[in-house]
């Protein structure tokens, strides 16, 4: 390996910084809906950057894939059927200058609590390593979310389904059963259609390989999951493939089986073990397994579902329009 | 100043640039994508908490704060989805009314001629405050 002497990361915070709040700036700022979707993909990504600086890997991957992935595609699909819309006037500049200067407010006082935190961090990196062996996992955040806040994880997983039964609920009753077409955008581009053939064979080894090493490395079942659900996202908008109808039984099964089978080991831990959520001693890591295994699926179901939209009766989009035609009648 | 202090100054930044978009922003769109940038913003100073945690005990970065954080993420990704949504049947709605309205006598949906007015009423003063700017 030739001896390339890299300059120390440390230069790199400062410049990186400053590009997050500018960019937070411009795209607060700039005129068109569109740009600052497309901006905000871009934040997204250096905000992961931020997380790998910040010694998280684990939040950085979750960032990259959601922040900078799932949500550019959720966001650039209702740019596009929002179309561009001014639907609020500006006050006038006292208002505007005085929640400025609130929000500026908010900001130096949130400063001063971070630069003048105790100095002794308070820290729970010991008891997380001490008990850490227990579950059988060298990845200590993977620990935590599976075995030492497990209820956390589990809430979360079902607020994912809640999440899905709530944007379903969002369509016209007439539309119940349909699917959801809220990636059908017009036929796609030749080039849409090549990286939909290309990419997701990839994408499914990557996804699976970041469940599967959460375990000793950093990765897990929302990382998984999460790049799952953009190589669906990214079949159905190529229109490779449809996403199933809202009354499908068993789209339904893979939403609900992580969260299912969490709280029923949990509950037989109630039986078996000490509590709740406790696994028995020998069955610690085989349990854990099983959990993620269901966990990345349906988190992948549930994020991909999520960005497919509502069910909707086929034709024409009408929001896109809907912008112009109802400025058109308005006096 | 360290990496720590950077980024946790740097978020604190973000809610503040963030909240103002969020109550002043063009479009509903754009106002969601700002309520996105005050949630990063504050990820990104529990980040920073994490990390002179995790200095502090001899790691990388505080595990406990990250696995929260993860599970944040994905909260907000899923509340992003809902408002983005009910963005769009916002949207289908208010054009379904103003078509309806357009044409009259065509509906007989006794509801569609209440939600046009309404619809009708939202739409109005952004026409003229974009005919302003």
């Amino acid at each position: 390996m030739p001896d390339v002497s890299l300059p120390d990361p440390h230069w790199a915070d400062l410049p990186l910084g400053f590009a997050l709040l500018v960019l937070a700036l411009w795209l607060t700022w700039t005129q068109r809906d569109r740009a600052a979707v497309i901006g905000f993909t871009g934040y997204g990504l250096l905000v992961a950057i931020a997380w790998v600086r910040l010694g998280s890997m684990d939040v950085a991957l979750t960032e990259a894939a959601l922040g900078g992935g799932l949500m550019g595609l959720l966001l650039l699909t209702a740019a596009a059927r929002l179309g561009e819309e001014t639907d609020q006037p500006a006050p006038g500049l006292p208002a505007r200058l005085s929640i400025a200067l609130l929000c500026l407010g908010v900001t130096l006082v949130l400063a001063a609590v971070v630069l003048g935190l105790p100095s002794p961090a308070p820290n729970l990196v010991a008891p997380v390593a001490s008990h850490q062996a227990v579950t059988e996992l060298g990845n200590p955040v993977a620990a935590v979310l599976i075995a030492f806040r497990a209820v956390d994880t589990m809430l979360e997983s079902v607020v994912l389904a809640l999440a899905v039964i709530v944007l379903w609920s969002f369509g016209a009753d007439r539309a119940w059963g349909a699917r959801p077409r809220a990636l059908h955008l017009g036929p796609p581009s030749p080039a849409l259609v090549f990286l939909g053939r290309l990419l997701p064979p990839a994408g499914l080894i990557v996804g699976v390989h970041l469940f599967w090493t959460g375990a000793d490395h950093p990765g897990g079942p929302f990382q998984g999951g999460a790049v799952l659900a953009a190589m669906a996202a990214l079949l159905w908008l190529a229109r490779l493939g449809e996403p199933p109808r809202v009354s499908d039984g068993l789209t339904r099964l893979g939403i609900v089986v992580g969260p299912l089978l969490f709280l029923l080991i949990g509950l037989a831990g109630a039986v078996i073990a000490d509590a709740f959520l406790d696994y028995p001693e020998a069955l610690t890591k085989p349990l854990i397994l099983l959990i993620e295994a269901a966990k990345t699926l349906s988190v992948a179901v549930a994020l991909a579902l999520l960005v497919a939209g509502p069910p909707e009766l086929p034709g024409p989009m009408p929001p896109r329009q809907s912008g112009r035609a109802a400025k058109g009648v308005t006096p | 100043m360290n990496e720590a202090q950077l980024y946790g100054v740097c978020g604190a930044g973000l809610v503040g640039i963030g909240l103002y978009g969020a109550i002043l922003g063009r479009s509903t769109l754009r106002r969601l994508l700002a309520f996105n940038l005050v949630g990063s913003g504050v990820f990104l100073i529990f980040g920073a908490i994490a990390r002179r945690g995790g200095l502090a005990g001899g790691a990388q970065s505080d595990p406990v704060p990250q696995a929260l954080v993860i599970t944040g993420l994905v909260v907000a990704f899923a509340a992003t989805a809902l408002a983005v949504a009910l963005l769009i049947r916002l949207a289908t709605v208010a054009h379904e009314a103003a078509s309806a309205a357009a044409t009259p006598g065509s509906t007989d949906d006794p509801s569609t001629p209440a939600t046009a007015s309404q619809g009708r009423g939202e739409r109005g003063p952004g026409h003229v405050g974009a005919g302003h700017s």
